[in-house]
């Protein structure tokens, strides 16, 4: 079977995409998959870093498309997993030195030999993330429980349906279960209703998250992590595993009941 | 009565304006830029098509009517002629031109509904899909849109708006001016209704019991009513 490219989207920066990218990239591999992930942000490349390779780059995207490298030279092999592979952006060039085409040509090579090719969106809706959509075969939209960053999944929502690249699936990250309870965030039925697209994530907020983008190790390697449980579920799902959602408000309910019959008493 | 030098219909999600053939140029224009100034509300951010019919337009007068709309935030998307001549100057103006005799089939990603300029009666336009935010879509006739209407999404008729649906966007009904105007819809929590010149708000917070809600103009103020 051929490779399943899968574009990570979102419209609004800094809401998780690259986070997102990451972590199923791992995940995907941890599941024993073949995974390709693309950084198509040009110009202001991240995923590298947060994957922990940014030391070991030689070429980057540009270089493939320029024809100044082979494409199995500039797939750099994860530490951990030897059937995952990054291909970095280029940090010294803009969005118009790829192409929609290119994007579609380089996939294509890469479906072969691997299960999925997971494409890292930068925000906007220009060039970039057009080369992102072009090949894609299923779109993922990462959004925050945020006005702000619902309106922009809406707007991109409605650019994936007009290239009809399907409707898309939903990734819901930095959720925080305590604060939807007291009726100050979002909560996923909201968001739902106003996208009216499947979920095929709901993230938890997760202070470990953070410090795993600076150590390079994603959050996925760490088992007590919610936020990586969740990730790992996403993954699954996107093999086509039937998954349960997580029950997000137990623990910290729990330990907020105690904490307030300590304070009472 | 000055004659009419003008037709303006709604295609697609933009608007179809024919000018005159054989009036001359600096009147037909003066007017088309009359005809938008006075109804600024309705054309905004529209982006135009323009049928030339016959004429030929040379280039310096195509390049001053896309500036008069530019001008006025339209965006001139399309030329339509059967002149030779003024498919040259458009091609010049970097303006997409079509021969006007034979319109091609509009692009699959915007849905439309045919409109008949003959028709004195009233004519409608559906769209049968969720308006999503930065969308707009404009009517000289009715709209109903069969989905919902997200917010940042805009929806402007002349004549009356039907969301079978949320409504959460921004809509405008009787743009051109008129007050029997009304707007229905399942879900009415627009970020802004407007009806002719009236404009009404949505109320803060959360509503319970949704029912269907029209809204329509009395005494000079917009009324949202339950139909139960």
């Amino acid at each position: 079977m051929a490779g399943k490219v899968v574009t990570i989207s979102s419209g609004k920066g800094g809401v998780g995409k690259t986070t997102a990218t990451a972590n199923l990239g791992i995940s995907l591999a941890s599941l024993g998959r073949k995974v390709v992930v693309i950084d198509a942000d040009i110009g202001l490349r991240n995923l590298d870093v947060i994957m922990g390779l940014e030391n070991r780059i030689v070429y980057d995207l540009v270089d493939i498309v320029e024809g100044r490298s082979k494409l199995r030279q500039s797939m750099i092999k994860h530490k951990k997993f030897e059937n995952l592979y990054l291909i970095p952006a280029a940090q010294t060039r803009d969005k118009m030195s790829v192409s929609p085409a290119d994007m579609v040509k380089l996939t294509d090579e890469l479906r072969d030999a691997h299960d999925f090719i997971l494409i890292d969106s930068p925000a906007g809706i220009e060039r970039g993330f057009r080369n992102a959509l072009e090949p894609a075969d299923e779109v993922l939209i990462v959004t925050n429980p945020e006005v702000s960053a619902v309106r922009d999944a809406d707007r991109i929502t409605g650019l994936i349906e007009a290239a009809e690249k399907g409707p898309g699936r939903l990734i819901l990250n930095r959720l925080k279960p305590d604060l939807v309870k007291k009726g100050e965030m979002l909560s996923s039925d909201d968001v739902i209703d106003i996208l009216g697209l499947s979920i095929i994530g709901i993230i938890p907020e997760d202070e470990l998250v953070l410090s795993a983008s600076n150590s390079g190790v994603p959050v996925t390697l760490n088992t007590d992590s919610k936020a990586g449980m969740a990730f790992n579920n996403v993954a699954r799902r996107l093999t086509g595993e039937d998954v349960p959602f997580m029950n997000l408000d137990d623990e910290p309910g729990f330990f907020r009941r105690l904490a307030r019959l300590i304070e009472a008493w | 009565m000055q004659e009419e030098l003008i037709a303006i219909k709604g295609v697609n999600d933009g608007l179809l304006i024919a000018l005159s053939t054989t009036e001359k140029w600096q009147l037909v224009t003066d007017q088309l830029a009359a005809r938008i100034d006075e109804k600024a509300d309705f054309f905004a951010g529209a982006s135009i098509t323009i049928q030339l019919g016959t004429r030929p337009v040379p280039k310096y007068e195509l390049s001053s009517l896309k500036a008069l709309l530019e001008r006025r935030g339209l965006s001139l998307s399309l030329v339509q002629s059967e002149s030779e001549t003024t498919r040259k100057s458009a091609t010049a103006l970097q303006v997409a031109i079509e021969n006007g005799n034979a319109r091609e089939a509009p692009s699959p990603a915007q849905e439309t509904a045919p409109v008949n300029p003959e028709e004195t009666g009233t004519y409608g336009t559906l769209f049968r899909r969720t308006l999503r935010s930065g969308r707009t879509i404009h009517s000289e006739g009715h709209i109903v849109v069969y989905g919902d209407v997200n917010p940042g999404a805009k929806v402007i008729a002349a004549g009356d708006i039907v969301i079978w649906g949320k409504l959460r966007g921004y809509v405008h009904a009787g743009a051109l001016g008129d007050e029997s105007a009304v707007v229905c819809a399942l879900d009415m929590s627009p970020s802004q209704l407007r009806i002719a010149g009236h404009l009404v708000t949505s109320p803060p917070g959360r509503r319970k019991g949704v029912l269907p809600e029209v809204a329509y103009v009395r005494d000079d103020q917009i009324i949202v009513e339950a139909r139960d």
